[in-house]
């Protein structure tokens, strides 16, 4: 009987370091200058549409005050004042994330509030509830019913497609591996 | 008497038949609702407009114009507007008014302070800014003493020899009239959504519009037949 019991209990290996339930490993990040926390929180508590693999994200416990360079999808819960550029990547503003900044980047999606221009060099959405009041900048643009945006749209087609490259020139040109720059002037940890 | 479009429903209840009398004003919180996108589902209809089609006559075959949407940012419009090769300005201004003055806050619309505070949320733009304006129907929220520096402050922002598309119930008595959403289905044609009613401040005939306009060139007027006035006004 009571070996029974123990063999019903999930076998766990030993590591008094690890939590029962590790959460997904984060993709590594670099942040160059001032070593600042990028985020508080763990990212399995975001929705999976929000954060696809190797991105990083800035919890809704974070203010960064400065200027974001990311190199891979960025996902912004918290505070952000300054400017923050992924060029070749998706910025996500989550339901509580406020930017106040001058945004760049591939991909833009809001569901919480932009105050500043926007330029994303594929598309923009803005979702139900989300607000944005500032200039953008875009090849495409979605607007949800329900979402406040003040401001001017300029549409820019994307300039036609050049001829691919040679190997060795698109090596040169990739990124060397992913990073995310922060260079804050001040960080502040609301929790 | 069956009538298309998203008033019919509107005329059945102002044609002696209901049993529960008039239609009441629109409270505040339901207005609230309504500017939310919070109220009721919207009704959704789609009906020819004389005026949009003069709009675009007077904007066709140009390209890179500035175009004022003072109606919110729909996906409709602002697709419509920027395929046709134009740059969309995007003003929720009834959401600005509330932020403002309250849904119903008439009574603080002839403040001067709260006017220009008012003016600079919404319509803070330079002098000949624009070469085109969809009021749609949002000037008949306003109080006199607003509505004067709202048109004012249009006549300033806008190029002269551009052209306003504005709405306007032609009802002489109305307690209520329906709020909507304005989007552009075509060149000729709007979808309207009804989100509820509102109480409009004030109501206006074709005298007291061209006397409200008389600063501009012109003003040519357009009724369809849910008794709302189409209105071009040209800079």
């Amino acid at each position: 009987m009571w070996n029974k019991r123990r063999d019903e209990e999930p076998q766990r290996p030993y590591n008094p370091q690890a939590p029962a339930s590790a959460p997904a490993v984060p993709s590594p990040v670099v942040v160059k200058k001032e070593a600042t926390p990028v985020s508080s929180m763990s990212p399995a508590r975001y929705e999976p549409d929000n954060r696809g693999g190797g991105s990083a994200s800035i919890g809704k416990a974070v203010k960064i005050v400065g200027q974001i360079f990311s190199n891979e999808d960025l996902y912004v819960d918290g505070e952000v004042e300054g400017t923050v550029e992924a060029m070749e990547h998706k910025l996500t503003i989550g339901p509580n994330g406020t930017v106040k900044a001058t945004v760049k980047a591939r991909e833009v999606a809001v569901l919480g509030s932009i105050g500043g221009n926007v330029e994303a060099t594929d598309k923009i959405e803005i979702r139900k509830d989300a607000k944005l009041v500032g200039d953008i900048k875009t090849a495409r643009i979605i607007i949800e019913d329900g979402a406040y945006f003040k401001g001017s749209i300029d549409i820019v087609k994307p300039e036609p497609v050049k001829a691919a490259p040679k190997p060795a020139q698109q090596a040169a040109a990739a990124p060397h591996g992913n990073q995310v720059s922060v260079a804050a002037g001040a960080t502040e940890n609301k929790r | 008497m069956l009538l298309p479009g998203p008033l019919k429903g509107m005329f059945r209840s102002r044609g002696g038949q209901p049993p529960n009398g008039p239609t009441q004003p629109a409270g505040p919180s339901r207005a609230q609702a309504a500017l939310r996108g919070g109220a009721a589902a919207a009704l959704l209809s789609s009906r020819p407009s004389r005026g949009l089609e003069e709009f675009f006559t007077y904007i066709r075959g140009r390209c890179g114009l500035r175009i004022l949407d003072m109606g919110g940012a729909t996906q409709k419009n602002v697709t419509f507007i920027t395929d046709l090769g134009h740059k969309m300005y995007s003003e929720d201004f009834l959401q600005i008014l509330n932020d403002t003055f309250g849904a119903d806050g008439t009574t603080e619309q002839s403040n001067p302070g709260r006017i220009e505070y008012f003016l600079k949320q919404t319509l803070n733009y330079q002098e000949g800014e624009f070469d085109g304006v969809l009021v749609w129907d949002v000037l008949e929220y306003l109080s006199p003493a607003l509505l004067t520096a709202v048109v004012e402050r249009l006549q300033h922002v806008v190029r002269p020899k551009s052209y306003m598309l504005a709405f306007f119930h032609a009802e002489d008595k109305v307690d209520a009239v329906p709020f909507y959403t304005f989007r552009i289905g075509a060149a000729n044609a709007i979808e309207v959504a009804q989100h509820g009613v509102r109480q409009p401040a004030q109501l206006f005939n074709n005298r007291s519009l061209e006397k409200l306009f008389g600063r501009f060139e012109s003003v040519k007027f357009f009724l369809t037949r849910e008794r709302l006035r189409e209105v071009i006004i040209k800079a």
